[in-house]
């Protein structure tokens, strides 16, 4: 029995890797153990070559495998791409018949899955479900568990095509339980049961619409979009209006109008997106209007890579607009913070009327894992508004107002008897154009220094793991929580993890505090840039020893991570 | 309702004779007639001289950035929907820098007006092309005359579908105030492209210039006929045709997707939002 398992599935775009995955994540999920899984896709919709990959394992894992105990090749292209990483044991399972393969390596395990979709299914489409059958057979998977999450995932397309469906898997099954006698694949049923099966795209969605989001705006731009895809997907259930923009300039000048109106709203986009949406973030920023935007990265410049991971539009949050004003961003590192932080993005963003940013990247968006129920009741959507009632009393309103901390009460137009002026001009408290030099500053200070210094205040916490008897930290940020914290479990305990879900305003105390008598600090970062490297050292005056940066579009994983910094231990300082 | 319930005490900045004081004597009139209150009016505009009306009105303002005046105008009515929304822009801010919102907006069809003061020159900058300009108009910049094509809105919106496309002349305030006043009753987007003489920087077309050019449609016109209405939209030179040229009222943006049947969105109770049933999908 394994006390884990790495899967990976590939193919051409059109194959049905998705459908394998899903499918894979709901039967291992619902035999309780932990999952952690997660799509290599192109930028296109047929051909190249894709794969999901799948870790199932009876702790929880927060990231992947570099090698794969059970690789499936849909086509020969993949089995040339993916032979290299088959871990020790392990076995590829290919067609050699429908590749065209006459020799013999003893990873190869063979399937004529083209063959056997063909006469059970009567078409080749059904290989993906005969290739479903095979890994429960290989696995010990219950194959009426298989059945019954292949009947749930096919029923709307009718009964035949489910019939068909479980047809094939069972060919696969059988064929896998008389052609490989060994158990050596076989994971035992685990205890994880009644979890959530989501990806980070998915959480930060049911966090907006927990925290009350009414108008959701987007174009649509990989990785965000799934974002889009659930919140239109609950639309109707808690009536939000979901509304595709003609551009990302559009997107974030639609959300400040409906924040303006006294709807909570939000849009999310990737690097280029946001490029375009930087203008209307100073809008934001001036006319003190709350928004919560996601920025999902993906590896620039330009177009980029637009499928993969990347953390390099961390610099360039920071710094996004024109002019100066507060903001915040926070940079989740798991689905659980993905769901809670943009929760609290949308009260922070209305306590203190500005733009809250949540720093992502294709890695977090599309990766799956099975997480604890969500404590709903620790949830609290706070209203930082005149309300309904209260308005009744204003008179006199001025939405400008000199306050002690710079946050001037906020109404909404048409709830009060009075009228209310927003500018994107220097305005006065009245909100009604002005020269004078005297209230710029007074404004300034209002929007951009008071709110920065109560900000700093209320920053979210690094968690630090085995901080005090380390001599070697390891600092990241987002993403890369996952790789990092099962490295360092590996490395051992001379080795401490801090991780950052917060990167504007920085943590710099927090850092100062953790980071003083380390030795050896080495950030972690998916970019070439070491921007978190630098941003520590403006910060801080800390400066990091290394960093370990991988900028190829992929994201890191255990092992490519253990033995980057074991490259580092080698050479002593 | 009376005049004086819409006055402002902003400083007015315009040129004395600029041509926007009829845009908003005209606006404040139709504001009377229709018997609005203040709060319950939002005026949205981007930059521009144009864009600086709201000021000059006690309404609710949201005056943001150049070009962008459409996106939180149509936003700000979709979730607050006992707004009345009118957007006041120019020809630079509505068919230039916001081309694409212009474009897109009227697609949407949400229940906004929007007046556009046109007066075929950047102001504000002092004095270059707009995307109105007349062909062979010299500026600082255009020192032989422009050379692109004049963008004639007008027949663009209505072949966009725009259910309410008019034209105005800020020297007649009676006419603009009614073109003004339907436009808000219209249900959906509705453009009152305004002709509005820019006494400083356009020496072309001037007050004197349209006095021999301007023209109220004729009774008999049918304003519902589109094939009229491209003809009529596109006469400019000798004649110029002002009022309501083209009116075909359809389901607006808030009837297709349900937002005027339940309470604004805005006014939501959002503190305690049960997703319970929502993360059952994800068990």
């Amino acid at each position: 029995m394994k006390k884990e398992l790495t899967i990976l599935i590939a193919g051409e775009a059109g194959q049905g890797m998705q459908t394998i995955g899903a499918t894979l994540c709901r039967v291992f999920k619902d035999s309780g153990c932990f999952i952690f899984a997660n799509q290599d896709y192109m930028s296109r919709v047929r051909g190249g070559n894709n794969f999901f990959q799948l870790r199932v394992a009876h702790t929880p894992s927060y990231t992947l495998r570099q090698k794969s105990d059970i690789i499936v090749a849909l086509d020969k292209k993949s089995q040339d791409l993916h032979a290299g990483f088959i871990a020790s044991g392990g076995i590829i399972i290919v067609d050699k018949e429908k590749f065209k393969i006459t020799e013999d390596k003893q990873a190869f395990f063979n399937v004529p899955f083209y063959n056997l979709a063909n006469t059970v299914g009567g078409s080749e489409i059904f290989i993906n479900t005969v290739c479903c059958g095979v890994i429960a057979g290989l696995t010990g998977l219950a194959p009426d568990a298989l059945s019954k999450v292949i009947k749930d995932a096919f029923i709307e397309k009718g009964e035949e095509i489910v019939k068909k469906n479980i047809a094939c898997v069972k060919a696969g099954y059988d064929f896998a339980k008389a052609n490989f006698k060994e158990e050596r694949f076989y994971v035992k049923e685990g205890s994880a049961q009644s979890r959530l099966l989501m990806n980070g795209n998915e959480a930060i969605a049911l966090g907006a619409i927990r925290a009350g989001c009414k108008f959701y705006s987007a174009y649509p731009m990989t990785p965000s979009t799934s974002i889009m895809d659930n919140v239109a997907h609950f639309s109707g259930k808690f009536n939000i209006v979901v509304e595709q923009a003609e551009d990302e300039i559009a997107a974030i000048n639609m959300i400040i109008g409906a924040s303006f109106a006294g709807a909570r709203s939000m849009a999310a986009t990737s690097g280029g997106g946001f490029a375009l949406m930087v203008e209307g973030l100073s809008l934001a920023g001036m006319t003190e209007t709350p928004i919560v935007v996601v920025c999902a990265q993906r590896p620039g410049p330009a177009t980029g890579f637009p499928t993969r991971t990347e953390q390099s539009d961390l610099n360039f949050l920071i710094h996004a607009g024109h002019g100066e004003f507060a903001r915040l961003i926070y940079a989740p590192g798991t689905i659980e913070e993905a769901f809670y932080l943009t929760i609290k993005a949308f009260n922070m963003a209305e306590k203190y009327q500005i733009p809250v940013l949540i720093l992502t990247d294709q890695h977090l968006a599309d990766s799956y894992r099975n997480i604890e129920q969500f404590d709903l009741d620790k949830i609290k959507v706070q209203r930082y508004i005149i309300s309904k009632e209260e308005s009744k009393q204003v008179s006199g309103y001025k939405r400008y107002q000199l306050t002690e901390s710079g946050i001037s009460p906020r109404a909404i137009p048409s709830w009060i008897d009075d009228t209310i002026y927003v500018d994107s001009d220097e305005h006065n408290e009245d909100g009604h154009i002005t020269e004078e030099a005297s209230v710029r500053v007074k404004m300034v200070e209002k929007r951009f220094c008071k709110k920065i210094a109560a900000l700093v205040l209320e920053v979210e916490k690094p968690t630090a793991f085995n901080i005090e008897t380390a001599s070697t930290i390891l600092l990241g940020f987002g993403s890369t929580y996952g790789a990092i914290k099962e490295a360092r479990e590996v490395l051992g305990s001379d080795f401490g993890f801090i991780h950052l879900s917060q990167v504007w305003p920085f943590p710099a105390q927090e850092l100062i505090q953790l980071l003083k008598d380390k030795k050896r600090i080495f950030t972690i970062e998916n970019n070439a840039g070491a921007q978190l490297a630098g941003l520590l050292l403006r910060s801080t005056g800390i400066k990091a020893s290394g960093s370990i940066l991988r900028f190829d579009g992929r994201p890191f994983n255990l092992d490519y991570l253990v033995e980057e910094i074991g490259k580092y231990k080698d050479c002593s300082d | 309702m009376n005049i004086n319930d819409f006055k402002s005490n902003d400083e007015i900045t315009w040129c004395p004779g600029c041509g926007d004081f009829g845009i908003l004597g005209a606006l404040k009139k139709s504001l009377v007639t229709l018997d609005k209150q203040p709060k319950d009016i939002l005026l949205v505009s981007g930059i521009g001289q144009a864009a600086k009306l709201p000021h000059y009105i006690k309404a609710n303002c949201f005056n943001g950035l150049h070009g962008r005046a459409l996106p939180p105008a149509v936003a700000a009515k979709i979730t607050n929907h006992n707004l009345a929304v009118i957007v006041t822009t120019g020809d630079g801010d509505c068919y230039g820098e916001g081309g694409n919102h212009f474009i897109h907006n009227i697609r949407r069809n949400v229940d906004i007006t929007v007046i556009v003061h046109n007066n075929q020159v950047y102001g504000l900058t002092k004095g270059q092309a707009s995307p109105t300009t007349d062909f062979g108009f010299k500026t600082k910049v255009q020192v032989n005359g422009v050379i692109a094509e004049a963008m004639r809105p007008l027949e663009l919106a209505i072949a966009l579908g725009c259910g309410f496309v008019a034209r105005g002349y800020s020297a007649n305030l009676e006419h603009l105030s009614w073109l003004i006043s339907e436009g808000i009753k219209h249900k959906g987007f509705s453009l009152i492209d305004v002709l509005q003489p820019c006494v400083t920087f356009n020496k072309k077309n001037t007050y004197e210039w349209y006095a021999k050019r301007v023209y109220k449609l004729e009774d008999s016109y049918n304003p519902a006929d589109k094939m009229a209405a491209y003809q009529k939209a596109a006469e400019w030179g000798d004649k110029i045709p002002i009022g309501i040229i083209y009116r075909q009222e359809s389901q607006t943006y808030e009837d297709k997707s349900g937002v005027n049947k339940i309470a604004p969105l805005a006014d939501a109770d959002i503190t305690d939002i049960d997703i319970r049933e929502a993360l059952k999908e994800f068990m």
